[in-house]
Order: C-alpha cells, then structure tokens, then sequence
C-alpha cells in the first residue's frame, strides 16, 4: 500500500477518464462511444483530449440516437468488442431501456448462459445543478432492480478509478451511475483494486448507521459530523454497489447500532431506500431498536428554482432530522 | 438431389413440416408460451441463408424457427427449445421466441420488435473495428419493425459508420393484426430505407431463387466493405400471427390469393416441370423432413428437464463459462 | 357464590406460583395485595413475593373474584405451587363481570335449554385459563410496545418487559430501557436455547473488557489517602439520620470523583475517532457487582452538581435496582468516567480496566486502618488507596497525577464537598 499522502490529487472526472485511458492502452477492443465524447470530450467533459490519443474510431462519437448506439454497443460487445457506452443523464437512458433492461442483461440467460455482454454503460446522475425535471432525476434503482445488470455508483476520487476499471474487466453488463456534483471534487487516489460489490464503511461509528450512494455520502458523512456535537455517534456506509446489495456490510453495522437512516436523492416510493430499509429488516430485525428510517427525495419531479431543488432533495439536515428521529423517537429536539 | 435448388426446396420443406408439426404440438400443449409460424415466409430464410457463409452472423426475430433450422442448428435442439428441454438450443431458457447457437453464431430469437436492429449494428461494428473482412451480420425483421425508432437510429449508424449489415425486411403486410397500408406513411420500404443512403431494393419473397439471388447480390456489396444493404421481401405468413390470433383482419380472399403463391408448390411445380426433379423425388424431401421433424419430437420428449436448483443460472458470470464470439 | 374456599371446581380456578426468570425456582408470598372477595383485573398486582433475587410484584393475568390464599405467607414454595384460588366471572356479584351469564336464563327459562350449570359450563369455563403453562410473561410481552432489539434483549437476560418502563415512541420500551444496556452491540439475538441471563452478561463483558485492554493503552496510578477526617464527618452527619439513609462512604467518594472530574475535564469523556471528546457533564458510571456475578454499570449523572446525600439515594436505588434487575432508564444515560469500589469485597487496591469509549476509571480498595505518618508522628488512620486508571492516548500521567492529588484534597475536606 502507497501512503495516502503519496497519492496523487486528482478529480473525480481526472480519475474516471485515467480509468478509462489506461483500458485503452491496455486492450485494443476498449473503446468509448456516445454523444459528444470526441472533440467536445462528453458532456462533463470525462473524454476530453482522449480522441487526440485514441482516433476517433475508439473514441466515437454517434448521433442523439440512445436506444442505437446503446444497442450498438451490447451488439459490440456481443461481437467481442469491449465497449464503454456514455449516456448523457440518467434519464436519456430511458431512450434505451429497451436495449439494457431487453437484451444487454437477458442474453445470457435467454441462450442458457452461450452470450455474455462485456459492455460498460456510464450515465450521470441526480440532481444539484438546477437543470429542472428531465435532467436531474436519480433511477439507480430501475437499472438495479434488473437481475443481469451490474449496477455501481462510486463516490470517491479512488472509487471512480478503480471501480471503472474492475466494471471494464467483468464479463457482464455493468451500469456505472456517476453523480453530476461529483465531477469536480477532488481528493487522491488511493491503490486500488476496488471490487464491484462491496460497499465501504466511510465513518465508523456506534450508535446508529446511515446508509448512503454517491451524491448522498457526502451529505451523510456531514450529517454524522453534526450528529457527534450531539453526541450521536453515527456509522456512514457507502454503498458503492447497487446491484449486488451488499447486505453482509449492511447486517453487519446495523447488528452493531441497531438503528438505521438510509439516504437516498431517488424517490422515496418503491425505490432503492425502501429494498435496503427491507433488507436490513429482513437481516437484522431482532437486533433493531427503532424503526428504520428513509430520508429521499421528496414525490416531485425536481424542479427549477434552487429553493425548491434543495427541499426537494435530501440535506444534510434531513439526515440529522432523520438520525435524530430515530434516535429518540421523536422530533422533538431536532 | 444436391443442386442448389434442391437444397433450396429441400430446406423449404424442412420449415413447413417442422412447423406444421409445432403447431400441432402447441395443441397438445407440449409447446407453450407463444409460437410464431413462418409457414408462407420460408422462401425468404431459405434463400437468404443458402448465401451466407459460416462466418457470418445472423439475428433474427421471434419468428424464427426456420431460420435457425436452415442455419444448421440440429432439428432436435430445437425442437427441445421448443419444449423447455435442457438439452435445447438455449438450454431451455428461451423457448421458441429465443433460438441460440453460438458455433452458428446464431444470435436469437429476439422478441422485441426493432430491438434487434441496433444489436446487429453492434455486431457489424465489432467486425468492422476489429477488421474481421468480409464478415456479415444478417438481421431478419418484419416490416413491423419499421415503425420502431430502434429501426431508423440501427440503419442510421449503420450506414454512417459504414458496417457490413445485411438488413433483411421480411414484409408480410402485417404487424399482428396492423396492416402496413395502415401504419405506414411511406408503403414503399425500401424506399424509405434507401432515405439512409444505403442501397435497397424490393424483392418476392415468395421465390426462393429470387431470395437467393439478392442476397447474393447485396452480399457482395456488404462484403467488399460497401456498407449496409436493406432488402425487402414481400411476402405473407398463411397463418395466423401466432397461435393465439384469431386472424380477422385479413380478408380470406387476400390469404387465398397468396396462398396460391405458396413458395413450397410453385417452386415444387417449376422444378419438375423443368425436369429437374420427379415427383418421387419431391415426395422423399417431404419424408425425410417428416422423418427429421419425428427424430426431433422423440429427442424433446426423452430430453430431462433442467432441475429447479438451477433456477438463477446463467445470469452472471459466477454462473458458469460462456463465449465470446471472435 | 360465598366466599368461603369450596374444593377447586370446573368454575374455580387456581393460579400459581409464577416464574419470573429462568432460575427462578420457588419464592414466598411477602404480603398479599388482594384479599378475599376483592375482584382482580388482569395487569393487577396481588403479591409481592420473595425470590433468591429480589423481591417482585406478582401480577395476575385474568380477572375474576378472589375465594381464597392457597398458601401462607412466608411460605417459600415451589414455583408452579397453586397461590391463589380464583372464581370466575359468573360468581361475582359485579354487575359488568356478570353480565354474560344473561346468555343462559333466557333458554334456560323456557325449560328447553341446557341446564344453568351445562350453560355456564360450556360459555365460561371451556378451558381453566390458569392451567395453562403459558408463563405470564408472555402475555403483557404481546401488548406491549417494545423494540425487537429490547424484545431479544429482554428474552435474552431474562428480563419481564411488563417491568420496564419504556422511553421510546409512545412510551415503547427500547433498548436503553433495559439494565446492562451499557453492554449494548454484544448481547446477541437469543439463541434457540435461551441462554441464561448471566452467560450473555459474562459474554458481554468479556467482548468490552477485551477490547478495552486491546485498543487503550492504559497508564495506572495510586494515592493512598487518609480518611480519617471524613469517616468523622460520616459518622457526624449520620448521627440524627435513620439507618436507610446514613451516607456511606461510596457516597463520599462519587461526589469527590465527580468534583475531581469537573477539574479535570481532560479525563472526563471519550476516545472517539482517534480523539478526545469531551464529556457535556460529569456523568459517573458505578460499578455495581450482582450476587449472581456479573456486574451493570448505571449513571449518575451530573454527579457533581448533586448534594451528597442525593448521590447516596441514587446508589442506594442503583444498587437494589441493579440487583433485582429493574433498572431505570435514567441510568442508563452514558457515563464519562466509572468509578468502581471494590473495598467491600476486601481488595486493597484496583488496577482497572477503562470501560471504552471514556478515558479514565477511578477505583476504590478497602478502607482499613494502616499506620499513617502525620505530623512526624506514626498513628493508625483509615486509609483508602484510590488508583487512576486512564487512557495514555488522551492524557499523560501528569494530568493523571493532578486528579488523584485533587481527588485526595477533596476526601480529606468533606466538608466542602
């Protein structure tokens, strides 16, 4: 292991791109398609320079036209290419449900496991930027619920590098959700390799475990700072894996605490926070003292105005409120 | 008995027992789900596959027994599919919507419409990147799928990367129960398609040589690395869209017009008419079918079911190995 | 129905000698609390009993008229040994409880129906309810609020939920609820086999114990101080007090710990995160031991703004709460600093182990009369030797040594304290 302080400082986006950069050079059937991704250098700018690296036949760029170079990416995958696959948002995606959800995660299956699809399909996710209703939703969860599907939402700088690259070497399909207010961050890389099904312990703690992906750990690491002034001594896991759930992590910090908040900036119905809420339920229920406790977003299509944005997400506050309540039963003292 | 246009009429005749042997089948729900009958479409499957090589690819739909028979995948594999047997061609997983055969590179049996088109695409894109010449992907779809934008953004990229795509529009007039005439603004396929700057043409797909003879043609283009070919082949499935329509949107005079078309009697009637083949002949290509289509019915039967404790198999790769087509 | 003790029918009904924990095996009836003729409601209390743990309210799970005592009082008697016999509704001139009997007379009247005797039969007395071998926990366990962590716990320490009072959502008993909830995050979801109470407190034990002397690297100091002057002050303030509230010695020295602490905030609170927190009070753990073995470990807390005779009255409930095993929530708060004296068992001196996360745990030996050198003469004194142990990673033995010397100050002027 390389000291932390040797590592070198990078952004998040820095990472994803090295991450992707390093494939390249590696495997000549690495490349990188979608919109803008060449000269513009996608739209967070993840690709930027690569094309003048790779060309512009690995580096490609395709029409607005998600559902065919989706599709053309799991045909290429399918063909023995190993294709990273960059939509826009999250919800451009839906253009090309049909491609991921249809045939990039049945085809094993439907041939008695004779396929497998090798492709990495990238998006952005969730909301923070005043980008309004069709650019700021958070539907891990859709993709998540799909056996067949890899789902994963690195949070770090170091998760960015080295789960991109462990989603490039597996075999299947792999979603990688990317959270628009993480591009610019920054912090160092630390050695990899990370595992795609593992989720990390960020904050360790004793009295209650917040459970959190991407966008939401920072908050949540924030809130469990508040919580400490409390006296609350809060346990923060990222998930970093949506698909597979890594429940042992999970039972294994609740059985700890006995209590547990699960943040989530995608909607509270029938969504992510509600199958951890049910698993930890389900994995820790005699060990449990309180109810556990969801804070997501609020049943809104996000809107414009900043105000209104940030009531409609989860805050760092929410959280607390949220460790609070189940800490003492009540809101009272919030 | 081994000319090319025995072997055209032979594998014609191969489909049309199979399948009449499946809907029978499907009465004594021995197949279930859906079951989708090329009978009246076979001229095109056998035509188009008799041009293509070993190398090639092919993704087709969910009406495609007949392209996976003509293709070489054992009767009794598929039959077994048919069947939910182990020992099918998909391992029982797909069924009849899904046919699989990675040494032929068969690559389904997709069921949504259109949703294919894009996975060919892909296909052609890694031959093309990864500079495997004069390979071909054939992708079968009807004319349904025109209607799909899966449709437009598969023949958009394929023409403006220039891929080795043999579009294959099995246009028998009908989306289930949706007339063409009626869903369409523009009837004329390959007209349309050609609006992608690729070339295409319209072809009987009641004619097996004629079939042949395109494909032969936009093959050669495909593979001398001049981009994707449309082919449309008119023709008409004598039966329903699958074993559950009732069929009453179409007209019985229509399906008795098209049926005197039937590509099996007429190509039957040229060849002896022509001498090339008696009637005895012609009746040993319906024997041996018959024979091949009860060697497979036996195989399904006798084939185990897949045990329940394999139930989550084969969805990732813990699951056991799999290929990768190079 | 007279109320005199007919032989035990089909319509009297008998309850026994409840268990209210594992190894209890008998107890004797201290007082009764209802007498003949007196209706019971469930939930009612209609003893107080005497077990080898404590003494216990005894609480009866269905209603009905009291007809007789099954046994005397004093009489220590097999658990399972009938107590008390019980008539059923239909004997009691209550108006309410009575009323079901209204069924029968009507199709009894006409001469057509069962006989009266059949009919409250067959409506009443379909199964004696006090036969059954349901253990009388269980029922207020299925009324009650309670978490499934303070349920498992509860079940696990052999703990009757009905005795909790809950500070959870509507008054649901929770976790902190519960007596040894100090040793929360080891005690496990019970196992098939209940295990008995005092393995899971051992196994708890074990888990912090071994922690702490894994992780602290502990650093230990002594004092001895002379008692002399304080043990006179006891003696003073005890003079005019009844014997259930003389101060002892305990006392004296939580209130000297809990002042020390005050002036030494650096060794009152936590390690936490690889940093010192300190403590929003002086909060002080006492270590109280259980006949049985074993020990819990309730707060005082604000110790140092309590009067000593208050520090003596929260012991003097800490130590018969702890050992009959109905702790106060209130105790459970988290302390910043333990105190254990172990004088009462005969120790000289303790080295202890800091209970994690606090920094520091302050231990008392025996108080004995040793010679002591004062004023260059040599006399015997009550002498206590006070050790310090504390966290090398939050406070050096410096720091350490200012307590103890703080400490000794306080205990040798009681007055102030």
């Amino acid at each position: 292991m390389t000291a932390p302080e040797l590592a070198a400082e990078t952004t998040y986006r820095d990472a994803l791109r090295e991450a992707i950069r390093e494939a390249m050079i590696e495997d000549e059937r690495v490349f990188i398609m979608g919109e803008d991704v060449a000269e513009y250098g996608g739209t967070y700018a993840v690709t930027k320079g690569l094309y003048k690296e790779f060309g512009r036949d690995r580096v490609r760029n395709t029409p607005l036209s998600e559902a065919g170079f989706v599709g053309a990416g799991i045909g290429a995958a399918l063909g023995g290419m190993l294709p990273i696959v960059e939509i826009m948002t999250v919800n451009f995606s839906l253009l090309a449900l049909d491609q991921i959800v249809n045939t990039a995660a049945t085809l094993r299956h439907m041939s008695g496991g004779q396929f497998h699809i090798p492709v990495v399909i990238r998006m952005t996710t969730g909301a923070g930027r005043q980008l309004a209703a069709q650019h700021s939703h958070s539907l891990e969860c859709w993709f998540a619920h799909v056996p067949g599907l890899r789902v994963v939402a690195p949070a770090t700088v170091t998760d960015a590098r080295w789960m991109l690259k462990a989603a490039m070497a597996d075999p299947d399909p792999v979603i990688v959700f990317e959270h628009n207010g993480l591009y610019n961050s920054s912090g160092p890389v630390l050695p990899g390799p990370v595992d795609l099904t593992t989720a990390e312990i960020r904050r360790p703690g004793t009295d209650l475990t917040i459970v959190a992906s991407a966008g939401m750990v920072s908050k949540s690491l924030e809130a469990a700072e508040q919580l400490g002034d409390r006296n609350v001594s809060a346990e923060v896991i990222d998930l970093r894996s949506l698909r597979p759930l890594d429940r042992a992590t999970l039972a294994k910090s609740v059985e700890h605490t006995s209590r547990a908040v699960v943040v989530d900036e995608g909607w509270r119905s029938v969504g992510l926070s509600a199958e951890i809420a049910a698993g930890i339920t389900e994995d820790c229920f005699y060990r449990l003292d309180a109810p556990v406790c969801r804070v997501a977003s609020r049943e809104v299509p996000i809107p414009y105005p900043r105000h209104l944005e940030d009531a409609a997400i989860p805050q760092v506050h929410d959280i607390v409120a949220g460790a609070m309540t189940v800490m003492t039963g009540s809101l009272a003292d919030v | 008995m081994t000319g090319p246009q025995t072997k055209l009429l032979r594998d014609m005749i191969r489909i049309r027992v199979f399948e009449e042997r499946c809907a029978e089948l499907y009465g004594q729900q021995k197949i279930r789900g859906f079951l989708h009958l090329y009978i009246g479409e076979e001229a095109i499957a056998a035509g188009v596959i008799s041009q293509l090589t070993k190398d090639d690819s092919i993704v087709a739909t969910y009406r495609e027994h007949g392209h996976a028979l003509i293709r070489g995948i054992p009767a009794t594999e598929i039959m077994a599919e048919m069947y939910g047997k182990a020992a099918g061609c998909s391992g029982g997983r797909g069924g009849s919507m899904h046919l699989f055969d990675a040494e032929r590179r068969f690559l389904g049996g997709n069921a949504i419409v259109g949703g294919h088109l894009p996975l060919a695409t892909g296909l052609a894109l890694a031959d093309k990147m990864l500079h495997r010449k004069g390979r071909v992907t054939a992708c079968f779809f009807g004319e349904g799928a025109v209607a799909e934008g899966e449709f437009h953004e598969a023949m958009n990229l394929a023409s403006i990367w220039n891929l080795p795509v043999l579009f294959c529009c099995e246009n028998n007039l009908y989306a289930m129960g949706t007339s063409l005439q009626s869903s369409e603004s523009e009837t004329n396929l390959s007209l349309k398609a050609s609006s992608y700057n690729m070339p295409s043409w319209s072809v009987d797909g009641m004619d097996a040589e004629a079939t042949a003879g395109a494909a032969s043609r936009a093959l050669d283009t495909v593979r001398g690395g001049g981009g994707p070919v449309f082919l449309e082949f008119r023709t008409y499935r004598f039966r329903a869209h699958s074993m559950f329509d009732p069929d009453l949107y179409r007209k019985p005079d229509e399906v008795a017009k098209w049926t005197e078309r039937d590509p099996i009697s007429t190509f039957s009637a040229q060849l002896t008419s022509a001498g090339t083949l008696t009637q005895e002949h012609i009746d040993r290509l319906w024997v041996e079918a018959s024979q091949e289509t009860q060697d497979a019915v036996d195989f399904a039967e006798a084939a185990e079911w897949e045990p329940v404790e394999n139930l989550e198999d084969h969805v990732g790769a813990t699951d056991g190995a799999s290929v990768v087509l190079v | 129905m007279s109320e005199t003790a007919p032989p035990p029918t089909a319509t009297a009904r008998i309850f026994k000698m409840p268990s209210l924990g594992a190894d209890m095996e008998s107890a004797a009836v201290l007082e009764w609390l209802v007498q003949p003729g007196d209706l019971v409601q469930r939930g009612d209390v209609i003893a107080r009993v005497e077990t080898e743990k404590s003494d216990i309210d005894v609480e009866i799970w269905e209603k009905g008229r009291v007809i007789a005592h099954l046994v005397e009082i004093g009489e220590d008697v097999p658990v399972g040994t009938p107590i008390l016999q019980l008539g059923t509704s239909v004997e009691s001139t209550d108006p309410i409880s009575a009323t079901p009997a209204v069924v029968a007379p009507s199709s009894s009247s006409t001469g057509t129906g069962p006989a009266p005797a059949q009919v409250r039969e067959r409506v009443f007395i379909p199964e004696p309810v006090a036969e059954h071998d349901l253990p009388p926990t269980s029922e207020p366990a299925r009324d009650l609020r309670a978490s499934p962590l303070a349920r498992s716990m509860a079940s696990a320490l052999d703990i009757d939920l009905a005795t909790i009072a809950g500070s959870g959502p509507e008054g649901a008993i929770i976790a902190r609820d519960l007596p040894f909830n100090s040793m929360e995050g080891t005690v496990e979801a019970p196992a098939k086999s209940q295990p008995v109470a005092i393995d899971r407190m051992r196994e708890a034990i074990a888990t912090r114990m071994a922690r702490a002397n894994h992780e602290i690297p502990h650093y230990h100091l002594e004092r001895d101080v002379d008692l002399g002057t304080a043990m006179d002050w006891l003696e003073r303030s005890n003079e005019c007090v009844p014997p259930g509230e003389r101060v002892l010695p305990a006392a004296l020295f939580v209130k000297a710990v809990a002042r020390s602490m005050a002036e030494h905030p650096n060794l009152n609170g936590f390690w936490v995160d690889d940093r010192f927190q300190a403590g929003d009070g002086v909060h002080v753990g006492m270590a109280i031991s259980l006949r049985t073995g074993g020990l819990v470990i309730p707060t005082i807390v604000n110790a140092d703004r309590r009067t000593i005779s208050e520090v003596m009255s929260s012991l003097r409930e800490m130590v018969a709460g702890s050992r009959s095993g109905s702790m106060r929530s209130s105790w459970m708060h988290e302390a910043t600093v333990t105190v254990t004296n172990l004088g009462t068992n005969g120790a000289d001196r303790v080295h202890g182990v800091i209970f994690p996360p606090q920094v520091a745990l302050i231990g008392f030996g025996r108080i004995a009369a040793r010679p002591w050198v004062a004023e260059e003469q040599v006399r015997p004194r009550p002498v206590v030797t006070i050790s310090l142990a504390a966290d090398h990673r939050a406070t050096d033995g410096a720091t350490g040594s200012r307590l103890l010397s703080t400490l000794a100050h306080s205990l040798e002027h009681p007055e102030e304290l």
